[in-house]
């Protein structure tokens, strides 16, 4: 195999200015939230290392997380995220398709220390029969990929934590990257979880370039989340903030408070309990995000999402409706109606064993 | 289990098995106190000025003259704590939509500041008269496990309702699973234990200043 160019070379082939490339790297390490003295070293790491390979694997998903990264937030940006890797395998993006496409892969395989990308999750029930490409159940694929793989990014909710085909009833036995790990059913590598239903843009290729730059996994949450996009809830960065303070509410979609933009805690909103950037980083070029469009947050970047109960019903209502409460009040009625009959059947037996103590009695 | 999948409990099967198991202690214990009654009282009723079960509903709510002096941490600290728990209870917003799912009825709420402070008052003041019941002899040797065990389970959702909102210790998601549990837990408890005041307080003054009224004693 030819030695791969390093991204300043491939750049340089390319007619991309030094400038522009600095332009990029100063945008990413904003994001990023480093300070802006990191710029150039950004631009040093990335145009020294030779192109990474990306073997990025699909499995149940939606291709939602593919058009979120083809949307990364300008063309520039997202031009340079496809030069700057290596992009062996990836389903919808590469030109090849069958035997061919297959073939990348095994091809990328052959080297080492390659980076992985997955979106979408990993049926394990049946033997994993639920979903294949090329006749290789996902679960085969993700083990044989992993073994030799640097690290795991798992793009989206579904591989991050199973999303939407391990909803409830999860007829699949569908589960997240991580999970696998966890259970042991694949190679345990390094794993930074980008979930999102779908990721913003922006954010995936910034946990690309933090990867790229740094060479190593950025500071992670609990969750295994990048902390600089993932650190803070959409509640707290919420612009709709003060109006939850101050106890200001839209009731509906439509009403007085809805036009005032009140929050939107009432309507279901999520955001206290969702950790993610688009308060921030927004969606369509900053353009806004769910709840600016007046719609509550919805939770997926979060695990179990869809399992949360409504997406209109607020966060403190009950998820479910109380199915016990009507009965559970008529068995404490007949409980407590049992037990009157009993202390009465108890008094008025001590009535009639009472005997009228006589001077008799006392002097005894 | 996740944070989420905690959340997700609580939320609803706990609740569920918390608001089951809270109607049918209340209803039960109801039934049954109400319909023990008492022995008639023959004897003439004397009456007294200012002697009725109402009167000792409000009377009660006094202190006696001098006690406040006596022992100013059980009255003010007690109505700090009963107070701020009211408007904590029922004056936050999200809690004001728990009830409004729950029976359908809502009212304006204060603004999370205000309910804030009013969190810090009522821990403070429950701080303060638990210490009391350790510190003065006859309290601590009145006192139970009962005692300390309703405190607790008083305490523990203020506490954790106030470190949840202000993101201390724990993830928030993690502190709202935990606060809505121990809730849960105080809605489990309440009907059993000396809780249940909640309940039979003023029944229970105006059936003593009832009894009083009809002796001539204006309590």
């Amino acid at each position: 195999m030819n030695r791969r160019p390093t991204i300043a070379e491939q750049l340089a082939r390319q007619g991309i200015s030094r400038r522009a490339f600095l332009k990029f790297c100063a945008a990413t390490a904003s994001l990023m939230a480093l300070p802006p003295g990191m710029a150039p070293a950004i631009a040093e790491a990335l145009g020294k290392i030779r192109r990474p390979s990306v073997i990025w694997l699909s499995f149940q998903e939606c291709t939602g997380c593919t058009e979120s990264l083809t949307r990364s937030h300008s063309p520039t940006v997202e031009s340079l995220i496809f030069d700057m890797i290596s992009l062996d395998y990836h389903h919808t993006l590469q030109a090849a398709s069958g035997e061919a496409a297959e073939h990348a892969r095994e091809e990328a395989m052959k080297e080492p220390g390659y980076l992985v990308l997955v979106d979408g999750s990993i049926p394990i029930k049946d033997g994993g029969i639920y979903s294949t490409i090329a006749g290789i159940s996902n679960l085969q694929m993700l083990k044989d990929t992993v073994e030799n793989a640097a690290a795991v990014v798992s793009i989206g909710t579904c591989a991050a934590f199973g999303g939407i085909p391990m909803a409830n009833p999860n007829p699949t036995g569908a589960a997240g990257v991580q999970a696998l790990m966890d259970q042991g059913l694949i190679a345990r590598k390094p794993v930074i979880n980008v979930p999102g239903c779908p990721p913003i843009p922006a954010v995936i290729t910034g946990v690309l370039a933090h990867y790229l730059t740094f060479g190593a996994i950025p500071p992670l949450d609990a969750l295994g989340r990048p902390l600089n996009f993932y650190g803070d809830s959409i509640h707290d960065r919420c612009y709709r903030r003060p109006f939850y303070d101050q106890g200001k509410f839209a009731k509906t979609f439509d009403d007085e408070g809805a036009r005032k933009g009140w929050c939107l805690f009432e309507l279901g909103c999520k955001g206290p309990t969702t950790h993610n950037a688009c308060a921030t980083t927004k969606w369509n070029d900053g353009t806004s995000f769910p709840i600016e469009s007046g719609h509550g947050c919805i939770g997926c970047s979060e695990p179990n999402f869809w399992d949360a109960g409504s997406f209109y019903k607020a966060l403190s209502a009950p998820a479910d409706p109380l199915s016990f409460a009507a009965g559970a009040a008529v068995a404490g009625a007949a409980v407590g109606v049992g037990m009157s009959f009993m202390n009465r059947a108890k008094k008025s037996s001590a009535k009639a064993a009472h005997e009228t103590a006589t001077l008799k009695d006392l002097e005894k | 289990m996740n944070e989420m999948e905690l959340l997700n409990w609580v939320r609803g099967p706990g609740l569920n098995i918390a608001v089951a198991v809270f109607l049918l202690g209340t209803i039960w214990r109801l039934f049954e106190i109400y319909s023990l009654g008492r022995k008639q009282d023959l004897s003439a009723p004397r009456n007294a000025a200012g002697a009725s079960g109402w009167h000792t509903v409000v009377r009660r709510s006094m202190p006696p003259p001098g006690m406040l002096k006596r022992s100013p941490v059980s009255y003010i600290g007690g109505y700090a704590f009963h107070i701020g728990l009211a408007i904590v209870v029922f004056l936050f917003a999200p809690h004001i939509v728990l009830i409004e799912n729950l029976i359908g009825l809502s009212w304006p709420a204060l603004p999370s500041q205000v309910v804030d402070l009013a969190a810090v008052v009522t821990m403070a003041a429950m701080v303060l008269v638990l210490v009391d019941r350790i510190n003065k002899p006859v309290k601590r040797f009145l006192s139970t496990f009962e005692d300390y065990f309703t405190w607790a389970v008083t305490f523990l959702p203020v506490l954790t309702g106030y470190l949840a909102v202000q993101h201390l210790l724990l993830p928030y998601t993690t502190m709202l699973a935990l606060h809505i549990l121990s809730v849960e837990i105080l809605l489990v408890v309440l009907p059993f234990t000396k809780l249940f005041h909640v309940f039979t307080l003023f029944a229970s003054r105006w059936y003593n200043g009832n009894a009083n009224a009809h002796k001539g004693v204006p309590v």
